[in-house]
């Protein structure tokens, strides 16, 4: 009982200890524009990050490394684009049918994937993956190369007008900080630790009855309806949705972000999409660069840095403490 | 009628890399337990190596197509003992996330050098022309390709399946420490295999150089589907690879012609099929 009631304190603590950096997190982001950050970078950061965190949920919690992601963040961004702009609704349901979107697609490709594990598993999800991007290459809702430009950000719930800078800037905020907290939440709810149970040692927490595929399935569609959030998002923002989104270097980004900020752990995501982020926006003019300076930071984080900057600080504050 | 069998030679031709490139990946897996990322970067670099031989030193096809494959193949070694060698001991997935880098860095590199458009690479003398079949015209360059890699194919299949050599690494393939205590130095073998998938990439792309242009991102996008060809086929034996990879490549090509909408898609198609039916794929075992 003792040993229970430990182990609830804990995950209460730890619960806990991640309230204070999101709250810094969330201020720092309010006041940011205000600081002289141009908005429309954070804006874009903030989508990867949301997109990142998703994927994290998958591959630093479930396990799964999925090399496809692309597929749910482009699917959003289609199908929001295309609500926004040939429908006429408002932004939040074009949000919500692109999430949706997202998820049922999740669904499908969930349920055939976690068939396969490890290695197999992400070449599986690149495949498909592909397969979607040619599919929306043809497809003639998406415009082809061209994509749906001019998407219109509209009036949110029909009263806020997101083409004024501010309103878009702090419903991405809100949106961001809410599918967060949820993320922390899902972590550390029982399914999270059941999660955690699968990855670390699947044939044993199956024979303690947990339904080892149920759970993994369940971490997928989470994992693409969140990402799928965020590809909505990025539509509503920049008013575009194009073939970028679902291509297999999308794909590897987010799988870089979340290698680079620290896979497994909360906020490591969020700090790698904006480490890449800048990167982008730095290197923009430098044409190939990018390409092969994001190759060799995969590279070094690899050989070197598997714990990413927020792992490798982790490790160092509590190796520090004891 | 004719353009079918022009779509049916395609196929074959495209099915002919396939095999060429999932037979190496397949090699490499057996051993090494990782998924080579770059080997779509390695076969454009065996075609880049012909171009670069033809025209800046002169030297001609029939010799690129034994130095290409030498030099990427070094090159494949050096990844492999200063880098690769240190992922051993960690999860598997770590091989694909370092090589997929190092594909980004390779193509990056030679994108900035010769930008997007393809370079031309004209088909040797002896190769050029074609004969008329009556029901069709075949370019005596693209029969060459598919015997060639048969070949190549058929020979790989001898050495791993039926000499000693080959018994060492299917026994090392099952239990490398077992192979290792009989006195087989197995980290040789595991490079030297690495070197072997590496140049049988480098082989495929300077057979490729004639018929698709020379360009940095040739084998981007071809690797995704050689991945699904290899998830199709299984990696369980090497003679199921060479089948997946031809058949594909015909199935692919009469999609062309009955289908041209889905051409681009139908392999995948068939993966997920495959993926419902048999999920350890046509050939391969379930480990």
């Amino acid at each position: 009982m003792a040993a229970i009631a430990q182990s609830a304190a804990r995950k209460a603590a730890s619960r806990n200890a991640m309230l204070v950096p999101t709250v810094v997190m969330a201020v720092a982001l309010a006041v940011a524009p205000f600081a002289g950050i141009y908005p429309v970078f954070i804006m874009k950061a903030l989508c990867f990050a949301l997109f990142a965190c998703a994927f994290n949920l998958l591959l630093g919690f479930g396990g799964l490394l999925s090399f496809g992601h692309a597929m749910f963040l482009g699917t959003a961004g289609y199908v929001t684009a295309h609500a926004a702009k040939e429908w006429g609704v408002t932004p939040e349901v074009a949000i919500v049918a692109g999430t949706a979107a997202s998820g049922i697609l999740g669904a499908v490709v969930g349920a055939l994937t976690i068939r396969r594990q490890g290695i197999y598993f992400a070449m599986i999800t690149l495949a498909i993956a592909q397969m979607m991007y040619f599919f929306y290459l043809q497809a003639p809702f998406t415009h082809g190369e061209d994509g749906i430009q001019g998407v219109p950000r509209g009036h949110l719930f029909g009263l806020i007008d997101l083409a004024q800078p501010l309103a878009m800037y702090y419903t991405v905020l809100v949106v961001f900080i809410a599918a967060f907290a949820l993320i922390v939440r899902i972590i550390h709810s029982p399914f999270g630790q059941v999660l955690k149970a699968i990855r670390e040692n699947e044939p044993r927490t199956v024979s303690l009855g947990y339904d080892a595929d149920r759970y993994k399935l369940l971490a997928f569609v989470l994992s693409a309806t969140l990402a799928g959030l965020a590809g909505a998002l990025k539509a509503i923002v920049f008013q575009l949705a194009s073939l970028t989104d679902v291509y297999w270097t999308m794909s590897g980004e987010v799988v870089l972000m979340t290698l680079l900020g620290g896979m497994g752990t909360i906020f490591g995501p969020v700090v790698g999409a904006f480490v890449i982020a800048a990167l982008e926006n730095y290197l923009a003019g430098f044409g190939e660069w990018v390409t092969i300076i994001t190759g060799v930071i995969f590279v070094v984080c690899v050989l070197a840095f598997r714990r990413g900057i927020v792992g490798e600080l982790a490790a160092w504050w509590s190796a520090r403490r004891s | 009628m004719q353009a079918l069998f022009g779509q049916l030679l395609i196929g074959l031709i495209n099915g002919a890399f396939y095999a060429m490139l999932s037979l190496g990946l397949a090699v490499i897996f057996g051993l090494l337990n990782i998924i080579n990322f770059t080997h779509g970067a390695q076969y454009m670099m065996g075609a880049f190596c012909a171009w670069f031989l033809l025209n800046k030193a002169g030297v001609g096809y029939w010799w690129a197509l034994l130095l290409a494959p030498l030099a990427v193949g070094i090159v494949g070694i050096v990844i492999e003992r200063t880098m690769l060698s240190r992922l051993y001991k960690l999860d598997h997935l770590y091989g694909l996330l370092l090589t997929f880098g190092l594909a980004l860095v390779i193509q990056g590199l030679f994108r900035n050098e010769f930008g997007s458009s393809g370079l031309p690479y004209q088909i040797p003398s002896q190769l050029t022309g074609g004969v008329n079949l009556g029901f069709m015209f075949l370019p005596i360059y693209r029969a060459w390709v598919i015997v060639a890699s048969l070949v190549i194919c058929l020979a790989t299949w001898f050495v791993i399946e039926r000499t000693n050599l080959g018994s060492y690494l299917r026994a090392a393939t099952e239990n490398p420490a077992l192979v290792q205590a009989f006195g087989v130095n197995v980290p040789r073998m595991i490079t030297l295999t690495f070197g072997f998938g590496v140049a049988l990439a480098a082989v495929a792309g300077v057979m490729a150089a004639p018929i698709y242009q020379v360009n940095p991102l040739m084998g981007a996008d071809l690797i995704i589907v050689v991945f699904a060809v290899v998830v199709i086929g299984g990696m369980g034996s090497i003679l199921g690879a060479i089948l997946t990879g031809f058949g594909l490549g015909v199935v692919e090509g009469l999609t062309k012609y009955f289908y041209p909408e889905a051409s681009s898609t139908v392999i995948f198609v068939i993966m997920v099929v495959v993926l419902l039916v048999r999920p350890a794929g046509l050939f391969g075992k379930e480990r």
